[in-house]
């Protein structure tokens, strides 16, 4: 899994590759952790390139959101690709968290 | 039949669920059923990792089989605790965020990837037994 992270005007942008197994997972939560922590509120995560998500990948996210909804901060994923989208959608997770066809349409909504 | 017997730490998933993954893929399945496979075997291999050997080392064995009928039989050993995650219920899926819990969800994947999934005790091992069908019914 690599993340690549870019701070833009409204959000930071998080690109996101490879996969979200129960090894990477913790590795994205303790990133985000550690931006939240610098200040960051707004985060678009750009799941474009992501191949492949876990439960450890679901918690990992549950727990970013949950420690921003308590900043007033907002987490909104973009890009899903098919296989991605459907763990998301039969997790229930797909009505917790914004998902968004492109960046461009999720970093407008912040 | 092929198998695989390794240590039941975390640091071996890749190689695991790889060799599952190949399994399928040469057994013929499409690469969105190979990642739906690959989900439900990371779920129960996990568990097995945080659960089965709470006092030490121990090892876990994969074997898969393909099956006349299209689908594929794969087999996850351990001789830890035992455990029957069928036993547990499904998450809450509507919960929203601050009412959402953490946990629960491999088990629910497992079930909900799997065209068949089993359960037994059997001479000291745990053995969770899934039939993946090429194309999943609904």
């Amino acid at each position: 899994m690599e993340i690549v992270y870019a701070k833009e005007e409204k959000a930071s942008v998080v690109s996101v590759s490879g996969r979200m197994d129960g090894v990477s997972a913790p590795d994205f939560e303790q990133k985000m952790v550690s931006w939240i922590n610098e200040g960051e509120s707004n985060f678009v995560v750009d799941f474009g390139s992501l191949d492949y998500i876990s439960s450890a990948g679901l918690r990992s996210i549950l727990v970013t959101a949950k420690k921003l909804k308590a900043k007033n901060g907002r987490l909104l994923l973009c890009s899903l690709k098919d296989t991605v989208k459907e763990v998301f959608e039969i997790s229930g997770f797909s009505s917790i968290v914004p998902i968004f066809d492109s960046v461009k349409a999720a970093v407008e909504e912040i | 039949m092929s198998k695989i017997k390794l240590p039941a730490t975390i640091g071996h998933l890749e190689r695991l669920v790889g060799f599952v993954s190949d399994c399928a893929k040469n057994t013929g399945f499409s690469d969105n059923r190979i990642r739906e496979i690959e989900l439900a075997t990371e779920e129960a291999l996990v568990n097995i990792f945080n659960y089965a050997y709470p006092d030490g080392p121990g090892d876990l064995e994969v074997s898969c089989t393909p099956q006349q009928n299209a689908s594929l039989k794969i087999e996850i050993m351990d001789n830890g605790m035992p455990f029957d995650p069928l036993s547990l219920p499904d998450p809450d899926l509507q919960a929203d965020i601050s009412e959402r819990k953490v946990g629960g969800l491999g088990i629910f994947f497992m079930r909900k990837m799997a065209d068949e999934l089993q359960y037994r005790r059997e001479k000291g091992c745990n053995i969770l037994t899934f039939i993946f069908l090429m194309k999943k019914a609904d």
